[in-house]
């Protein structure tokens, strides 16, 4: 259910107007649909599963959670149920 | 004025008049006789000569060898037949060198025979030559014995190559899996999964593209460096089809041992991982053709793994593991985050998968 | 992007390790409902590091898994005709069904190719038009929208010899059925990651208040799983009962809202069989009659199928994290990954191929 992995996107365009991207695994490159984020942009990451875009991935957010772990970490005391 | 040069073709029957067909292989070229004889001189001999394959019989005779010999003999069956790094030529040639090269000794003489789909193009069976002689001289191999047989259209799918190699094993080698034992140290000459990467984009099925090539290699010569550094080596296997995972499984039953692998240890290419993480394979079931596992006592895994670093086909060489004596015929591995789990055979063929 | 590799660092993970093994109290019951989470924490060794008081069971999110048997058998008889290419991921290649699997099918001369998506299968019946090419359109709420992908695709090409074999499965009917039987002992939630990426987890709070069973969305990394249980714990410890969001680098309560769109505009619910555990209503997905030519079932008359199950395969009871593999009489012996009974054997995430794989049989 689960495969997905991050993927970098190199260019998009359209076929049979549907959108499409180039994806960059890390050094290996395959299409993948975009169709369901028409606000990705080239640069953007997403998570890609079966050669479709599933959601973006924030790096932003990454960071974030790291920060919170960390913090987590250090205090003693909970952090409390809103999540990270 | 019928000549040679003006007869009309044939398809079909094989015609027992000789008839010039420069560009694809016709069942006449499988039948023995002249024809057979003209594409052996135009496309094998020419860059297959020595002078056992010289005396034109239907035997190669060699000069006498004392001690042992080892003998190896497999069939390559493999699509693309050109991929990025290599052709089915080199691989046949390598595959084979290695297979005798594995127990120690010292790879000398080679066979192929060839079984070739009618309408395969000349000129791919030229090249695929080429890359054989050019494998074998890298090597220091030669080819004394050859044969050529022609499928029908669709009885053989392109070109099937057998190779048989013959190699000389010098006295009081003894390395085979059944030798690896507690407290020896797991070595590998490089970085795992290119070939099975390599061939898996070049077929085109799945789509994706990368810049890794296969490593197929004669491996003797590196073989013969870590030997001379390490004299007591215990065990050496390339790990082809199932990958590392397989192969050391095998030499854990062979020896009745446990092998304990470090993950992060483990040389594996990024763009390798990559794919192997968008398709969900396992780098460590992927075949490899220009590898090898060597498995030294502790004292002399130092000398064996400089002696790799220092060879062109060792750069990436790195001590992956340890032989333990429990649990035996197992192979286990220590992930990075300090669990650990059993790493089993291959069962069957990896799949691109979503789960 | 260099920063997820932190999330297969091993001091973070150990960190949070410790972190739990001091907050957790007694025994607890987690059950993380997807495959992947499953195949991840046997791939890292996570289900060792963790304190002995956390017990971690598996959920019936496999999607090979719980196809049910009569729609394998559907599958096994429209790949072996002729004229038929017949398209699958690498995961239902060797699903048994009652007799034979797609493997032998293959092996016997049917036209079966293994594809990476849903979309491959549709340049096939592209390039193929004297064929009928069928893709079997597997899958949870993460697959959905690239099988329906493929239909909107052959829509566009306007290909008359396309179709999908669907067997889509949701994730809350199955909680609910989980949650609320009669044996279940689980008492916290791993929530799929990959799911809620396109689904949110809106419809997540709903089921958590009505079982009292605190939730974390986790991803796949060794990291992003010991922060979900270190969440769940909590939740437990402290008695709430909330759903936490612990993939927010990938994960919104929303969820991609443009894929929902896309999937109800090409789907309704509908009721199905889970493969060992039996029907939950409401709980699958299947074409909108306006798309009934792009069904395989509606294209291809294949008859009642008479399904034969294993007698000893006991998958119903593992994917309900009811039993372990390991206390099923055949596991390992007369059930391996080579000669499966059943499909939690078979699937590459499926609980037993996953411990017959992993698990440390010392």
């Amino acid at each position: 259910m689960c495969l997905g992995v991050p993927g970098k996107i190199l260019e998009i365009y359209d076929s049979h107007s549907i959108r499409m991207a180039k994806i960059d695994f890390g050094g290996v490159t395959r299409e993948a649909c975009l169709e369901t984020l028409p606000e990705a942009r080239v640069g953007d990451y997403t998570i890609i599963h079966a050669g479709f875009a599933l959601n973006l991935l924030s790096e932003d957010e990454a960071n974030e959670t790291l920060s919170a772990l960390a913090e987590l970490s250090l205090i003693e005391h909970e952090l409390g149920s809103e999540g990270f | 004025m019928l000549t040679n040069s003006n007869l009309p073709t044939f398809e079909g029957p094989v015609c027992p008049v000789p008839l010039i067909h420069n560009d694809v292989i016709v069942m006449g070229h499988g039948s023995g006789g002249r024809m057979t004889q003209e594409l052996v001189d135009r496309v094998f001999k020419k860059h297959l000569s020595n002078p056992i394959l010289g005396e034109a019989n239907d035997f190669g005779s060699v000069p006498s060898i004392s001690g042992r010999l080892a003998v190896s003999t497999d069939s390559h069956i493999i699509t693309p037949l050109f991929f990025p790094g290599g052709d089915i030529g080199k691989l046949s040639v390598s595959g084979t060198v290695n297979d005798v090269a594995v127990s120690g000794a010292v790879p000398l003489y080679i066979t192929a025979g060839f079984i070739i789909e009618e309408g395969f193009p000349v000129s791919d069976l030229e090249k695929i030559i080429i890359s054989m002689a050019e494998t074998a001289r890298e090597a220091g191999v030669q080819l004394i014995s050859g044969d050529t047989k022609v499928a029908e259209r669709g009885k053989v799918d392109k070109l099937f190559i057998n190779t048989t190699g013959l190699g000389w094993i010098p006295d009081n080698m003894q390395i085979g899996g059944q030798y690896a034992a507690p407290g020896d140290a797991g070595l590998i000459s490089g970085t795992l999964g290119d070939h099975g990467i390599a061939v898996l984009a070049a077929r085109g099925d799945l789509g994706f593209e990368t810049g890794i090539q296969s490593d197929v290699a004669p491996l003797n010569h590196l073989i013969g460096a870590i030997l001379s550094a390490a004299p007591h080596t215990h065990v050496l296997r390339d790990p082809t089809r199932g990958g590392l995972a397989t192969t050391l499984n095998e030499i854990a039953v062979q020896s009745h041992t446990a092998i304990v692998l470090e993950e992060d240890k483990i040389p594996v290419r990024r763009e390798v991982r990559s794919a192997c993480d968008m398709l969900g394979f396992d780098p460590l079931y992927l075949a490899n053709e220009g590898k090898m596992i060597v498995i030294v006592p502790e004292a002399e895994a130092g000398a064996a793994l400089e002696a790799m670093l220092l060879h062109p086909l060792g750069q990436f060489a790195a001590r992956i593991g340890t032989v333990q004596s429990t649990p035996h015929d197992r192979v286990l591995m220590q992930t990075p985050i300090g669990g650990s789990r059993i790493l089993d055979v291959l069962a069957g063929e990896m799949l691109p998968r979503i789960c | 992007m260099d920063v997820l590799d932190q999330f297969r660092d091993a001091g973070r993970v150990k960190s949070l390790l410790e972190k739990i093994r001091k907050t957790v109290s007694r025994s607890w019951v987690i059950m993380e409902i997807c495959g992947g989470q499953t195949h991840a924490i046997m791939h890292y060794g996570l289900h060792e590091l963790l304190p002995p008081e956390i017990e971690l069971v598996h959920g019936p999110g496999c999607p090979v898994c719980v196809t049910p048997l009569e729609l394998v058998d559907k599958a096994l008889a429209i790949a072996a005709q002729p004229d038929v290419i017949f398209t699958t991921f690498g995961d239902m290649l060797r699903v048994p069904g009652s007799g034979v699997d797609l493997f032998s099918v293959k092996a016997a001369g049917g036209n079966v190719r293994v594809v990476y998506s849903p979309l491959d299968a549709v340049k096939i019946a592209q390039e193929n038009p004297n064929k009928q090419v069928v893709f079997f359109a597997i899958g949870f709420e993460t697959t959905a929208p690239a099988n329906i992908m493929s239909v909107i695709q052959a829509r566009a090409m306007k290909l008359k010899n396309f179709s999908i074999l669907t067997s889509l499965v949701r994730v809350p009917p199955a909680m609910h059925a989980v949650l609320g039987s009669p044996q279940n002992r689980v008492q916290g939630f791993l929530a799929a990651g990959h799911v809620c990426s396109v689904m949110g987890f809106w419809e997540y709070p709903e089921i958590a208040a009505k079982y009292h069973v605190p939730m974390a969305v986790t991803g796949f990394e060794p990291l992003d799983l010991v922060q979900g249980i270190y969440m769940t714990v909590d939740q437990l410890e402290k008695g709430t009962c909330e759903v936490q969001n612990a993939y927010s680098r990938v994960v919104s309560f929303e969820g991609n809202k443009s894929a929902q769109k896309l999937l109800d505009q090409y789907l309704e619910p509908c009721d199905r069989q889970w493969r060992g555990i039996g029907l939950i209503p409401m709980s699958g997905w299947k074409l909108r009659p306006e798309f009934k030519d792009f069904d395989a079932e509606n294209r291809f008359n294949v008859e009642a199928i008479q399904t034969k199950e294993s007698e000893i395969c006991i998958a119903g009871q593992i994917l309900q994290g009811l039993k372990k593999p390991y206390e099923c009489p055949a596991f390992g012996t007369l059930c391996n990954p080579t000669n499966p009974l059943g499909a939690t054997m078979v699937s590459a995430e499926g609980t037993c191929s996953a411990y017959f794989r992993y698990y440390k049989r010392v």
